[in-house]
């Protein structure tokens, strides 16, 4: 946080001042969970008997499905969102009208359509006229709907910010369209947008969690029923803790896993190349592109704190 | 078309739903974000830890396990039930709750563009810090954090029908509230996403010509 554009070095004034704010923030900090410990306490939550039920080995194997039911509608999803991303972002950037307006159709319908509804569509809505899926395969092919689109947007952000240097070498050796795409544009591109690329796929691992809407038996899904157990003194708050640990944990790891790529990744000079050359402005409808922009914003400042 | 006008009652409590959904939890993050932001690019260490680890947790936790915890786990602690009023008072939290994440690190970012140089100028040539920061910092950031904060609200909009999963109507739970009228499923869920592409476009649209008007000269 050196460097930081708001502050001076603080004097002795700023000093005491700081120190005040500091103590207030702990002070507030630790108000609050002075005030959740007292109501765990006053409602009993501490009591052996809410939390008696996670001494049973049946109930941490049911979690155990659960956390895998989560796993793997995430990891087929993942991989078929980074698949259809790939599609439709070479989709997006064709030469042919006839391709990229459908194409970019569906993007932009898939993209603002909530993909809970999405969800909701293709549970509710498909047998309606005949098409039934498992729910297993709703929150895979809603995350791969939804992703997909996003990443083809990421990926296509990717290729137009390249300098057009890029291309007109790749042809001017030789290549064809689709080497250009696959040999010059698409592999700096990845590269360039790898940060937003591995968060969007943290994006996926959170979004199964809509699956527990519609039925889907993953980890939210087992907190609420083991939350309704009324022979187990009905433990919704506890397992909402362990659960939510749980989910967290998963997130957690994996944006880890993320981080530690992206800063193996940043050692490459070839990555630090397309880096540099794209550096786009990216800003418009998902989360992604928020957390593309603040990513870029953060490689702005790696940056800055080298040339220092 | 009859599925829409046989039932535009619910329809229109649906989309006012879905509205106070999207501005009391676009309020909630916008007031909590922006502190939160504010902490995270403060000089006090603790404060900036506090709001590193809240941005570092909430942005790893579902949406759906924040509604889940603010629907069922926060209730019978503060001794609330979750009905009526309560449940859609809960459900705005925990849209603020999770979106202040995004709109706090939004404002960081759009802080971090403004060049170091450019405070330093204005330091150098006397201005205390009130003026540094309402003449030369903040309207800078201002103008580079408009177009990231529309998409922030768009992510909210759409996030908005995560409530639906938690018995408070919305857009959302139209399908759940018309099925029960014997409409036909697919017809009502085709006209939700209808709405909602048409409700993206518009915010999308308000976020160009936005961006248009807000570009920083540099």
């Amino acid at each position: 946080m050196s460097g930081s554009v708001l502050y001076d070095v603080p004097g002795p004034r700023a000093i005491i001042r700081n120190r005040i704010i500091g103590i207030l923030t702990i002070v507030v900090v630790l108000g609050i969970v002075a005030f959740f410990v007292w109501r765990l306490f006053a409602t009993g939550q501490f009591a052996a008997s809410k939390w008696e039920a996670f001494s049973y080995t049946r109930i941490w194997e049911q979690i155990a499905i659960g956390l895998w039911n989560t796993v793997s509608a995430f990891a087929l999803a993942a991989v078929g969102a980074l698949a259809v991303g790939f599609v439709l972002a070479i989709g997006r950037l064709s030469d042919h009208a006839w391709v990229r307006w459908p194409v970019t159709a569906v993007v932009e319908f898939l993209r603002a359509v909530p993909v809970l509804v999405m969800m909701f569509l293709l549970y509710y809505g498909l047998p309606v006229i005949g098409i039934r899926m498992p729910s297993y395969w709703v929150v895979v092919i809603a995350l791969v709907a939804y992703n997909g689109s996003v990443l083809a947007e990421v990926i296509r952000a990717g290729v137009e910010a390249l300098p057009r240097g890029q291309r007109e070498a790749g042809y001017a050796i030789g290549l064809r369209k689709s080497g250009v795409m696959r040999l010059i544009l698409l592999p700096q591109a990845v590269r360039a947008m790898m940060p937003v690329i591995l968060s969007q796929l943290v994006v996926t691992l959170k979004d199964t969690a809509l699956g527990f809407i519609i039925t889907y038996e993953e980890l939210l899904f087992f907190a609420k029923r083991l939350g309704a157990a009324a022979t187990l003194d009905s433990p919704i708050i506890q397992s909402t803790i362990v659960v939510g640990a749980i989910y967290i944990g998963l997130c957690l790891l994996l944006s880890g896993a993320a981080r530690l790529v992206e800063k193996r990744m940043q050692k490459s000079p070839r990555v630090r190349a397309a880096q540099e050359a794209i550096a786009p402005r990216l800003h418009e409808g998902t989360d992604t592109e928020v957390i593309a922009a603040q990513e870029l914003a953060h490689l702005d400042d790696v940056a800055k704190a080298d040339g220092r | 078309m009859g599925v829409i006008t046989d039932n535009l009652d619910l329809w229109g409590e649906a989309l006012l739903g879905t509205l106070q959904l999207f501005f009391g939890g676009g309020l909630v993050a916008l007031i909590l974000g922006t502190i939160v932001g504010a902490m995270r690019v403060s000089p006090v260490p603790i404060a900036r830890a506090v709001g590193t680890f809240y941005v570092n947790t909430i942005r790893n936790t579902p949406l759906t396990l924040v509604f889940f915890g603010f629907a069922f786990a926060l209730p019978p602690l503060i001794e609330v039930r979750a009905s009526g009023p309560a449940a859609m008072g809960f459900a705005i939290a925990a849209l603020g709750v999770y979106t202040a994440t995004y709109v706090a690190e939004t404002i960081r970012s759009g802080i971090n563009t403004v060049p170091v140089g450019q405070a330093e100028a204005a330091r150098a040539i006397g201005l205390t810090f009130g003026q540094v920061m309402s003449l030369v910092v903040l309207p800078q950031a201002f103008r580079s954090v408009i177009p990231p904060m529309m998409s922030v609200f768009i992510a909210l909009l759409k996030n908005t029908t995560v409530a639906a999963g938690f018995s408070v109507l919305n857009l959302g739970s139209m399908r759940d509230w018309l099925s029960e009228r014997g409409e036909n499923q697919l017809l009502v869920i085709v006209w939700v996403m209808v709405i909602f592409v048409a409700l993206v476009m518009l915010l999308s649209w308000a976020q160009r010509n936005l961006e248009k008007r807000w570009t920083v000269a540099r």
